[in-house]
Protein backbone atom coordinates (compact mmCIF):
# COMPACT_ATOMS: atom_id res chain seq x y z
CA UNK A 1 0.00 0.00 0.00
CA UNK A 2 1.41 3.24 -0.89
CA UNK A 3 1.28 6.23 1.36
CA UNK A 4 -1.95 8.34 1.04
CA UNK A 5 -1.95 12.09 0.74
CA UNK A 6 -5.14 14.11 1.12
CA UNK A 7 -7.44 14.17 -2.43
CA UNK A 8 -5.63 10.96 -3.82
CA UNK A 9 -8.19 8.45 -4.88
CA UNK A 10 -7.65 5.11 -3.59
CA UNK A 11 -9.80 2.78 -5.47
CA UNK A 12 -13.02 3.20 -7.47
CA UNK A 13 -15.60 1.04 -9.53
CA UNK A 14 -18.86 0.76 -10.66
CA UNK A 15 -21.17 -2.36 -9.89
CA UNK A 16 -23.84 -3.32 -11.66
CA UNK A 17 -27.07 -4.30 -9.73
CA UNK A 18 -29.74 -6.50 -10.88
CA UNK A 19 -32.77 -7.97 -9.00
CA UNK A 20 -30.88 -11.62 -9.06
CA UNK A 21 -27.93 -9.62 -6.70
CA UNK A 22 -30.72 -7.73 -4.00
CA UNK A 23 -31.89 -12.05 -3.89
CA UNK A 24 -28.21 -13.39 -3.84
CA UNK A 25 -27.89 -10.65 -1.11
CA UNK A 26 -31.39 -11.26 0.83
CA UNK A 27 -29.86 -14.88 1.70
CA UNK A 28 -26.58 -14.20 2.31
CA UNK A 29 -27.56 -11.52 4.95
CA UNK A 30 -31.17 -12.90 6.13
CA UNK A 31 -32.91 -9.50 5.60
CA UNK A 32 -36.27 -10.86 3.42
CA UNK A 33 -38.13 -7.44 3.81
CA UNK A 34 -40.46 -7.65 0.66
CA UNK A 35 -39.12 -4.31 -0.56
CA UNK A 36 -36.16 -5.39 -1.98
CA UNK A 37 -37.79 -8.38 -4.71
CA UNK A 38 -41.62 -7.37 -4.95
CA UNK A 39 -42.32 -4.55 -7.03
CA UNK A 40 -45.86 -5.26 -5.20
CA UNK A 41 -45.05 -4.73 -1.86
CA UNK A 42 -42.97 -1.68 -2.93
CA UNK A 43 -45.37 0.32 -4.60
CA UNK A 44 -47.90 -0.32 -1.93
CA UNK A 45 -45.67 1.22 0.70
CA UNK A 46 -45.27 4.45 -1.84
CA UNK A 47 -41.86 3.70 -2.81
CA UNK A 48 -40.88 4.80 -6.13
CA UNK A 49 -39.76 0.93 -7.33
CA UNK A 50 -37.89 -2.41 -5.75
CA UNK A 51 -34.79 -0.91 -3.74
CA UNK A 52 -31.65 -2.52 -3.02
CA UNK A 53 -30.96 -3.14 0.88
CA UNK A 54 -28.82 -0.15 2.64
CA UNK A 55 -27.08 -2.47 3.74
CA UNK A 56 -25.40 -4.07 0.20
CA UNK A 57 -24.90 -0.70 -0.82
CA UNK A 58 -22.92 -0.11 2.49
CA UNK A 59 -21.11 -3.48 1.57
CA UNK A 60 -20.33 -3.34 -1.87
CA UNK A 61 -19.06 0.15 -1.01
CA UNK A 62 -16.26 -0.22 1.40
CA UNK A 63 -15.16 -3.40 -0.72
CA UNK A 64 -13.81 -1.50 -3.12
CA UNK A 65 -11.15 -0.17 -1.49
CA UNK A 66 -9.62 -3.82 -0.19
CA UNK A 67 -7.06 -4.42 -2.86
CA UNK A 68 -5.85 -1.34 -2.17
CA UNK A 69 -5.85 -1.73 1.41
CA UNK A 70 -4.41 -5.80 1.53
CA UNK A 71 -5.91 -6.70 4.96
CA UNK A 72 -9.21 -5.70 6.49
CA UNK A 73 -7.29 -5.93 9.78
CA UNK A 74 -7.00 -2.59 8.66
CA UNK A 75 -10.44 -0.95 8.91
CA UNK A 76 -10.76 0.39 12.20
CA UNK A 77 -14.29 2.07 11.94
CA UNK A 78 -16.44 2.17 9.00
CA UNK A 79 -19.52 4.65 8.90
CA UNK A 80 -22.93 5.70 6.43
CA UNK A 81 -25.88 7.82 6.35
CA UNK A 82 -28.70 6.10 4.03
CA UNK A 83 -29.60 9.43 2.51
CA UNK A 84 -31.07 8.05 -1.04
CA UNK A 85 -32.71 5.40 -2.25
CA UNK A 86 -30.80 3.09 -4.92
CA UNK A 87 -34.07 1.97 -7.55
CA UNK A 88 -33.67 -1.35 -9.39
CA UNK A 89 -35.52 -1.88 -12.34
CA UNK A 90 -36.44 -5.44 -13.24
CA UNK A 91 -34.77 -5.15 -16.42
CA UNK A 92 -32.58 -2.41 -16.38
CA UNK A 93 -31.11 -2.97 -13.21
CA UNK A 94 -28.96 -0.17 -11.39
CA UNK A 95 -24.96 1.12 -11.43
CA UNK A 96 -23.86 1.65 -8.17
CA UNK A 97 -20.44 4.19 -8.47
CA UNK A 98 -17.97 4.59 -5.47
CA UNK A 99 -14.81 6.81 -5.94
CA UNK A 100 -12.53 6.15 -2.34
CA UNK A 101 -10.33 9.84 -1.71
CA UNK A 102 -8.23 10.52 1.26
CA UNK A 103 -9.90 13.17 3.17
CA UNK A 104 -7.50 13.01 6.27
CA UNK A 105 -4.21 11.49 7.37
CA UNK A 106 -2.90 11.76 10.99
CA UNK A 107 -0.47 9.23 13.11
CA UNK A 108 -0.68 6.40 11.45
CA UNK A 109 -4.33 6.17 10.28
CA UNK A 110 -6.22 7.90 7.37
CA UNK A 111 -10.23 8.55 6.55
CA UNK A 112 -11.00 7.70 3.25
CA UNK A 113 -13.99 9.19 2.28
CA UNK A 114 -16.32 7.01 -0.14
CA UNK A 115 -18.68 8.64 -2.44
CA UNK A 116 -21.54 6.74 -3.75
CA UNK A 117 -23.74 7.51 -6.04
CA UNK A 118 -26.62 5.81 -8.33
CA UNK A 119 -28.21 8.18 -11.62
CA UNK A 120 -25.78 11.12 -10.70
CA UNK A 121 -27.28 10.85 -7.29
CA UNK A 122 -25.70 10.87 -4.28
CA UNK A 123 -26.61 7.57 -2.04
CA UNK A 124 -24.64 7.38 0.65
CA UNK A 125 -24.10 10.60 2.99
CA UNK A 126 -20.76 10.53 5.37
CA UNK A 127 -19.74 7.34 4.09
CA UNK A 128 -16.11 7.03 6.13
CA UNK A 129 -13.74 4.30 6.30
CA UNK A 130 -11.16 5.13 9.08
CA UNK A 131 -8.13 2.63 8.15
CA UNK A 132 -4.33 1.88 9.99
CA UNK A 133 -1.59 2.57 7.55
CA UNK A 134 1.28 1.29 10.13
CA UNK A 135 2.37 -2.06 8.92
CA UNK B 1 -48.48 3.00 19.37
CA UNK B 2 -45.19 5.22 20.08
CA UNK B 3 -41.81 4.25 20.31
CA UNK B 4 -41.21 3.61 24.00
CA UNK B 5 -38.98 6.10 26.09
CA UNK B 6 -38.02 4.49 28.43
CA UNK B 7 -36.21 1.66 26.14
CA UNK B 8 -33.72 4.03 26.71
CA UNK B 9 -30.64 2.01 28.89
CA UNK B 10 -32.00 -1.40 27.94
CA UNK B 11 -29.53 -4.26 27.77
CA UNK B 12 -30.51 -7.38 26.45
CA UNK B 13 -29.55 -10.74 27.37
CA UNK B 14 -26.54 -12.31 25.11
CA UNK B 15 -27.80 -13.77 21.77
CA UNK B 16 -27.02 -17.47 21.38
CA UNK B 17 -23.46 -18.29 19.82
CA UNK B 18 -23.25 -17.64 15.63
CA UNK B 19 -20.28 -19.73 14.28
CA UNK B 20 -18.93 -18.09 11.34
CA UNK B 21 -18.77 -20.47 8.40
CA UNK B 22 -15.85 -20.77 5.60
CA UNK B 23 -18.64 -21.15 2.98
CA UNK B 24 -21.19 -18.09 4.59
CA UNK B 25 -17.73 -16.08 4.08
CA UNK B 26 -17.57 -16.45 1.06
CA UNK B 27 -21.83 -16.54 0.49
CA UNK B 28 -21.56 -13.06 1.79
CA UNK B 29 -18.52 -12.10 -0.07
CA UNK B 30 -19.66 -12.49 -3.44
CA UNK B 31 -22.99 -11.35 -1.76
CA UNK B 32 -21.42 -7.42 -1.58
CA UNK B 33 -18.77 -8.00 -4.76
CA UNK B 34 -16.28 -8.33 -2.57
CA UNK B 35 -13.44 -10.16 -4.61
CA UNK B 36 -10.31 -9.84 -2.81
CA UNK B 37 -8.83 -13.35 -2.19
CA UNK B 38 -8.91 -13.30 1.75
CA UNK B 39 -12.77 -13.33 1.88
CA UNK B 40 -12.69 -16.23 -0.31
CA UNK B 41 -9.30 -17.98 -0.54
CA UNK B 42 -8.04 -19.62 2.97
CA UNK B 43 -4.03 -19.57 1.87
CA UNK B 44 -4.65 -15.53 1.00
CA UNK B 45 -6.15 -15.10 4.62
CA UNK B 46 -3.27 -17.27 6.06
CA UNK B 47 -0.58 -15.27 4.50
CA UNK B 48 -1.96 -12.19 6.19
CA UNK B 49 -2.14 -13.32 9.31
CA UNK B 50 -5.63 -15.08 10.04
CA UNK B 51 -6.90 -18.83 10.53
CA UNK B 52 -9.13 -18.63 7.97
CA UNK B 53 -10.94 -16.85 5.24
CA UNK B 54 -11.81 -13.02 6.64
CA UNK B 55 -15.04 -11.72 6.33
CA UNK B 56 -15.72 -8.40 4.57
CA UNK B 57 -16.37 -5.77 7.33
CA UNK B 58 -20.73 -5.62 6.87
CA UNK B 59 -20.25 -9.02 7.67
CA UNK B 60 -21.15 -8.25 11.21
CA UNK B 61 -24.64 -7.00 10.50
CA UNK B 62 -25.50 -10.76 10.62
CA UNK B 63 -24.95 -10.87 14.40
CA UNK B 64 -25.91 -7.09 14.83
CA UNK B 65 -29.56 -8.15 12.75
CA UNK B 66 -29.80 -11.19 15.83
CA UNK B 67 -29.60 -8.74 18.46
CA UNK B 68 -32.18 -6.25 16.65
CA UNK B 69 -34.82 -9.28 15.96
CA UNK B 70 -34.66 -9.15 19.89
CA UNK B 71 -36.16 -5.61 19.96
CA UNK B 72 -38.17 -6.06 17.62
CA UNK B 73 -39.85 -9.13 19.49
CA UNK B 74 -40.37 -6.93 22.57
CA UNK B 75 -44.05 -6.49 22.82
CA UNK B 76 -43.65 -3.11 24.20
CA UNK B 77 -41.51 -1.67 22.47
CA UNK B 78 -43.80 0.32 19.78
CA UNK B 79 -41.55 -0.19 16.80
CA UNK B 80 -43.40 -1.92 13.72
CA UNK B 81 -40.62 -2.94 11.35
CA UNK B 82 -43.46 -1.97 8.20
CA UNK B 83 -42.75 2.20 9.54
CA UNK B 84 -38.99 1.58 10.33
CA UNK B 85 -36.48 3.28 8.39
CA UNK B 86 -32.29 2.21 8.41
CA UNK B 87 -31.10 5.28 8.65
CA UNK B 88 -27.13 5.66 9.82
CA UNK B 89 -25.27 2.19 10.09
CA UNK B 90 -21.50 2.56 11.61
CA UNK B 91 -19.25 -0.33 12.82
CA UNK B 92 -16.07 0.08 15.07
CA UNK B 93 -13.54 -2.62 14.56
CA UNK B 94 -10.97 -4.09 17.27
CA UNK B 95 -10.17 -7.23 14.55
CA UNK B 96 -11.91 -8.32 11.69
CA UNK B 97 -14.50 -11.47 11.64
CA UNK B 98 -12.72 -14.79 10.51
CA UNK B 99 -14.32 -18.21 9.55
CA UNK B 100 -14.35 -20.55 12.85
CA UNK B 101 -15.35 -17.48 14.92
CA UNK B 102 -18.34 -18.40 18.00
CA UNK B 103 -19.82 -14.78 17.94
CA UNK B 104 -22.29 -13.38 20.32
CA UNK B 105 -24.17 -9.86 20.50
CA UNK B 106 -25.33 -7.76 23.31
CA UNK B 107 -27.54 -5.03 22.11
CA UNK B 108 -28.16 -1.68 24.29
CA UNK B 109 -30.63 0.86 23.54
CA UNK B 110 -28.38 3.98 24.25
CA UNK B 111 -30.63 6.78 22.56
CA UNK B 112 -34.53 7.54 21.74
CA UNK B 113 -35.43 10.89 20.42
CA UNK B 114 -38.77 11.56 19.19
CA UNK B 115 -39.16 13.53 15.99
CA UNK B 116 -42.76 14.47 15.23
CA UNK B 117 -45.06 11.20 15.82
CA UNK B 118 -41.83 9.11 15.60
CA UNK B 119 -38.70 8.62 17.14
CA UNK B 120 -35.15 8.14 15.84
CA UNK B 121 -33.68 4.72 18.34
CA UNK B 122 -30.02 4.30 18.60
CA UNK B 123 -28.71 0.91 19.05
CA UNK B 124 -25.08 -0.64 20.22
CA UNK B 125 -24.46 -4.33 19.37
CA UNK B 126 -21.47 -5.46 20.88
CA UNK B 127 -20.16 -8.31 19.44
CA UNK B 128 -17.20 -10.57 21.31
CA UNK B 129 -15.73 -14.05 20.29
CA UNK B 130 -15.43 -17.33 22.23
CA UNK B 131 -13.02 -15.54 24.65
CA UNK B 132 -14.77 -12.76 25.58
CA UNK B 133 -12.64 -10.04 23.41
CA UNK B 134 -14.31 -7.49 21.62
CA UNK B 135 -14.47 -8.10 17.86
CA UNK B 136 -16.70 -5.30 16.67
CA UNK B 137 -19.78 -2.71 18.24
CA UNK B 138 -22.29 -2.40 15.69
CA UNK B 139 -24.13 0.94 16.15
CA UNK B 140 -27.72 1.99 14.15
CA UNK B 141 -29.96 4.49 14.36
CA UNK B 142 -33.35 3.46 13.08
CA UNK B 143 -36.21 6.22 12.06
CA UNK B 144 -39.59 4.57 13.53
CA UNK B 145 -42.39 6.20 12.05
CA UNK B 146 -45.66 6.88 14.10
CA UNK B 147 -49.24 6.09 13.94
CA UNK B 148 -50.84 7.03 10.65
Amino acid sequence: MTAPAVGDVVAERTVHLTRESLVRYAGASGDFNPIHYRDDVAAQVGLPGVLAHGMLTMGLSVETIMPWLGDAGRILEYGVRFTRPVVVDADAGADVTVVATVGAVDAGAARIDLTVTHADTTVLGKAQVRVRLDA
Amino acid sequence: MAVNPELVGRVFPPTAPYLVGREKVREFARAVFATDPQHTDPAAARALGYADVVAPPTFAMVVQDLTLQQLLAEPESGIVLERTIHAEQRFRYSRPIVAGDELVGRLSIVGVRAIGKGAMVTSEAEVTDAAGSHVVTATSVLLVGGDE
